[in-house]
């Protein structure tokens, strides 16, 4: 199920020096947001909901997942260099299981510190806001991973395909067509949110709990099932 | 010992058939998979090296499978064409991640010796990224040879290699053949793969084109007949020279090009005869060419043969 020198090739991929940039811009630019809106208005807890809500978990938390997710396996397919582990007496199934606790843990850790932490400074996590974020943006973490590294084994265009996901699905559809949320992992994720903020806070989903929690279980099973299978039968792109 | 059989394999990918129905079997000592570019010869190691699954026909290690069997990893190393290793690792850390990904008991002594044989061992702790191609080259190989494999594939593996490089890797590959290992390259230049080869696969677009050790393919591809384009200060003159010797078959003059186009079928004679004859009938020679010398050429007269 997990090879550790899988893992650590994948977070030395991960964690290079540019992507470790990426990876930091939103989460700084949340924290710079956060200490702006406190120092503005004070602690308010509509503000929290808000920049939580509509910027940390609906662009910075798929964000980070798309970068994670398709950046585990993505490359390694496209320079053709994951011939090297699939050359390996290692099933395949343990390459992507592995690929995919890396970029859950590498996604959790780049979303949930500074939720919380931004959180703290918006309104000291009255409401229980932050923490309820932080649970959202531990779960999305671990659905955007398994969805974005499925994507990563499926598709060339790995990440323009999830930013179109993150960025249009998720945020101008849902925006517009309230169907279009009831299919986003930010709603479910919402939904978790919901249930654990305290009573006064002002955050909805469109998703019931119960809803929520099997759709998000669903399309973390069934991504990293389907990722396997492509992997399993993953032929070596032939130049002849 | 162990062998690699080819059993009326075939793969195509939509309506491009690119093996078409090959059977052959390679055994221990070093066999050379010849062919001009886009024969084949890749998607034929893809098949051996379990990336790709036949379309009809199989593909086994001994008498097991090796698409989708992950266990036939412990008795193959491979040598991939592409350039992709993990730049951002150094050549050491490379191999040592080969060895433990093959779950090797001692990974660390498996990655240095492996780095011995290949001579990298000063290079070791440099970024693969700074490497040169020929240093990549050698990085790959110890990474294919750090659990001793018996069979042992390299597609195209000297491309891009200097001739000390080259050499070295001959040797290396002389060496795991005469140690008994089943190692298999690939090349689309002929004179690598004689002067490294005791036996010599021939692919031609898509099909198995000759089989045998280099002599034999050798004079295959010298006795066949050799076509010239041939400009002289008067060429019907010459014509009726040349075909009068037996070591041509055919002439044809060329109006609109103003040559003569000669099939010769004897060649070391007919190289000796042409200004011979063309002496003897006080004519001048402008040009002598080869028009058929390409590779693809040479190939395709083989599959015909």
């Amino acid at each position: 199920m997990y090879n550790d020198t899988v893992a650590r090739l994948t977070y030395r991929a991960l964690l290079g020096r540019r992507r470790v940039l990426i990876l930091l811009t939103l989460p700084v630019l949340l924290l710079i947001i956060a200490v702006a809106v406190r120092s503005f208005s004070g602690a308010d807890d509509r503000a929290a909901t808000d920049v939580l809500g509509s910027f940390a978990l609906a662009s910075m938390v798929p964000l980070i997942g798309v970068i994670a997710g398709t950046g585990a396996i993505a490359p390694e397919i496209d320079d053709g260099s994951i011939v090297y582990l699939l050359s390996k007496p290692l099933p395949r199934r343990t390459i992507i299981t592995t690929k995919l606790l890396v970029a859950i843990s590498v996604t959790i850790v780049f979303t949930t510190i500074p939720m919380l932490v931004a959180g703290y400074i918006l309104n000291g996590n009255s409401q229980g806001i932050a923490g309820a974020f932080t649970v959202a943006a531990a779960v999305a973490s671990i659905a955007y991973s398994a969805v974005f590294l499925l994507l990563g084994t499926v598709s060339r265009n790995a990440v323009v395909f999830g930013l179109v996901y993150a960025l249009i699905w998720e945020s101008l559809f849902g925006n517009l067509v309230p169907g279009a949320r009831t299919l986003s992992i930010q709603q479910w994720a919402l939904a978790l949110a919901e249930s654990t903020a305290g009573s006064g806070a002002d955050i909805t989903s469109d998703v019931a709990l119960p809803a929520a929690v099997i759709l998000l279980v669903a399309a973390t099973g069934l991504g990293t099932w389907y990722a396997i299978r492509r992997l399993t039968v993953l032929t070596v792109a032939h130049d002849d | 010992m162990t062998t690699l059989h080819i059993t009326k394999a075939s793969r195509w990918f939509g309506n491009v058939v690119a093996v078409n129905d090959i059977t052959m079997d390679i055994g221990p000592g070093v066999t050379g998979l010849l062919g001009p570019n886009g024969a084949g010869k890749s998607t034929l190691i893809h098949m051996m090296s379990g990336f790709l699954a036949p379309s009809a026909g199989s593909v086994t290690l001994d008498d097991r499978p090796i698409w989708r069997h992950a266990e036939s990893y412990r008795e193959i190393g491979l040598v991939p064409e592409r350039e992709g290793m993990y730049d951002y690792l150094t050549g050491g850390e490379f191999v040592l991640a080969n060895a433990e990904l093959h779950g090797l008991p001692d990974p660390g002594a498996a990655a240095r010796t492996a780095l011995e044989t290949v001579e990298m061992t000063a290079a070791a702790d440099r970024r693969i990224s700074t490497y040169s191609k020929g240093m990549r080259q050698r990085v790959k190989m110890a990474s294919a040879l750090v659990h001793q494999p018996s069979v042992l594939l390299l597609d195209e593996p000297f491309n891009g290699m200097d001739p000390r490089q080259r050499m070295h890797l001959m040797g290396l590959l002389r060496r795991m053949g005469d140690e008994g290992r089943t190692v298999l390259f690939s090349s689309h230049i002929l004179e690598e793969v004689e002067q490294l080869a005791t036996h010599i696969e021939v692919i031609v677009a898509g099909r198995h084109a000759a089989s045998g050790d280099y002599r034999r393919i050798r004079r295959l591809m010298t006795d066949r007949p050799h076509r010239y384009l041939i400009r002289s200060t008067d060429d019907r003159a010459l014509a009726g020279a040349l075909i009068v010797d037996p070591s041509t078959s055919g002439i044809e003059f060329d109006a609109a090009e103003g040559a003569l186009l000669v099939q010769a079928v004897d060649f070391p004679r007919f190289t000796a005869q042409l200004p011979r004859l063309a002496r003897d009938v006080g004519v001048r020679l402008l040009t002598v060419s080869p028009s058929d010398e390409s590779l693809e050429s040479v190939f395709s007269y083989l599959v015909s043969a």
